[in-house]
């Protein structure tokens, strides 16, 4: 596809309702799936089944006082809310949603999610520095140690995969996975992979990283309002903290996205008959990725939070030498086989 | 104290510089529609307040279960129980906190008018929220049912939106009660 203004500008366009839309809807989700598992209804008098609430929510954010309190580093503390929405919505640059709905196919796709999430983990940073405030600060302080001992796993894994499907262009590591369910990464017994049995534990990694990745129960420390009042967000109100929150989710659909390429063949259909719904298309790797989602709300709302050094340690302890290993293991049985 | 019918009047939200009575109209329902409280609880109505968010009478079919742990980010605050001389600047400090639009609910007898602890001699208890805060809503009770609270936060939405979500149930007497 060439890159005219047009296309770009229609691209841009797609991808901010897209991940507007999902931000949204995927906190009316949240809020629904809390009443599911704890045998409530949840929203349900706004709108049908409170399907209003998201809209409402957003209004009232937008129309309530933004409060600046007296001695925060104003430019960074009004930064760091956009900083933190910002990466997100350009990692949907070169997610591919299909073979052909993609905005920009970049060679070097996967590196730029990672720069990217970098990027987001140092906007927790900035918000905590900014706002003048100890709980804030050691929140944040907290979530950075999070990110950056979830990041290393994380991209250990990836190079995993890197080997495998041999680009780091993501369009090309979902293609290396077309024909089937059994040709997806998660799968070990199969030539692809180099026979390699510990591909299932690798994608329990990725998915642990993504939940830790993304600040989320049962990891998030960084929000732990027993302790910290509300966390990095605790002086932002308004539509600063609703940056923050609409970041959080849209970062989630990301991390979904990448778990999807990575590792369930992205919009490969399972069993590929040759008929329509069977066909590859989009439809597969929404539904993988909403399927993802659902996984990320059941954990959230059954698990309890864990500790900070429970959480570190499974990182540096666990998590780095396993996917350390698999790498090794991966490279040596690919030259074998 | 006698029953005062509401007015929906609008003094709480400071009037903006450009009026757009639609507009106006269309944010005062959204506001009204998520209403997030702060999460603090003085004393046994917090208890009663729980209750209210949880399974069985699930105060978030109101889209007002969002319970906001800074205060930059609440609505509305539920003064749940016997306010104590000590704890009451850290009150003031919490609604000063609190950006605009914000309210007040005083749940219970004692955030009311000091409830059972008002006898003379006593020196330890401030005799109701509306003495230090402006408080828009008061649910009567030792401790209020979860029901009074959601009718508190219905009452609360009327205020704000001058529209009621139901029309008010009657309470009916039954002469032969009183014998």
């Amino acid at each position: 596809m060439s890159l005219t203004l047009l296309n770009a500008a229609v691209a841009v366009f797609i991808a901010i309702c897209f991940v507007g839309l999902n931000a949204a809807y995927l906190v009316w989700c949240e809020r629904k799936g809390a009443g599911f598992y704890q045998r409530r209804p949840g929203p349900m008098e706004n709108g049908p089944w409170g399907l209003l609430q998201p809209p409402i929510d957003g209004v009232k954010l937008m129309t309530k006082q933004l409060l600046i309190p007296g001695g925060v580093d104003k430019a960074i503390f009004m930064v760091a809310p956009v900083l933190a929405m910002f990466p997100a919505l350009i990692s949907f640059v070169t997610i591919p949603f299909s073979k052909n709905i993609v905005a920009h196919p970049i060679n070097v796709g996967v590196l730029m999610i990672f720069a990217f999430a970098a990027l987001g983990g140092m906007s927790l940073l900035v918000a905590g520095w900014g706002s003048r405030n100890k709980y804030a600060m050691i929140s944040s302080v907290r979530a950075v140690s999070q990110t950056v001992a979830y990041e290393i796993p994380m991209l250990i894994t990836t190079i995993t995969i890197v080997l495998v499907s041999g680009s780091l262009n993501l369009s090309e590591i979902a293609a290396s996975q077309l024909g089937g369910f059994w040709k997806w990464n998660i799968w070990g017994f199969q030539e692809a992979v180099g026979y390699n049995i510990l591909m299932p534990i690798s994608f329990l990694i990725i998915f642990v990283c993504a939940v830790a990745e993304t600040n989320r129960a049962p990891f998030d420390l960084g929000e732990a309002e027993s302790e910290l009042v509300a966390g990095f967000h605790t002086e932002y109100s308004s539509m600063g903290f609703g940056l923050f929150f609409m970041g959080e989710y849209a970062n989630i659909v990301i991390g979904a996205c990448l778990v999807t390429i990575l590792f369930l063949g992205g919009w490969s259909s399972p069993v590929p008959l040759g008929f329509f719904p069977f066909t590859d298309h989009v439809g597969w790797f929404l539904l993988k990725i909403y399927m993802i989602i659902f996984v990320f709300i059941w954990i959230r709302w059954t698990f309890p939070r864990t500790t900070i050094y429970g959480l570190l340690n499974l990182s540096w302890k666990y998590l780095i030498p396993i996917s350390l290993f698999n790498l090794l293991l991966t490279a040596a049985l690919l030259k074998v086989f | 104290m006698g029953k005062k019918e509401l007015s929906p009047n609008l003094e709480t939200v400071p009037e903006s510089l450009v009026q757009l009575a639609v507009a106006d109209k269309l944010i005062n329902l959204c506001r009204a529609n998520s209403l997030w409280p702060l999460t603090f609880g003085i004393a046994c109505c917090a208890i009663e307040m729980m209750g209210t968010g949880a399974a069985r009478f699930d105060l978030s079919r109101f889209g007002a279960e969002v319970f906001r742990p800074s205060p930059r980010q609440a609505d509305v605050m539920i003064v749940a129980g016997t306010i104590s001389k000590k704890m009451a600047p850290g009150i003031k400090t919490l609604y000063d906190q609190m950006p605009e639009p914000k309210w007040v609910i005083a749940l219970g007898n004692c955030a009311i008018s000091g409830g059972p602890f008002v006898y003379e001699g006593q020196y330890g208890i401030i005799e109701g929220a509306d003495q230090f805060l402006p408080v828009d809503v008061y649910v009567p009770g030792c401790p209020p049912r979860p029901e009074a609270l959601i009718e508190g936060i219905i009452e609360l939405e009327h205020k704000i939106t001058g529209w009621r979500r139901w029309p008010k149930v009657k309470p009916e007497w039954r002469e032969d009660n009183n014998t």
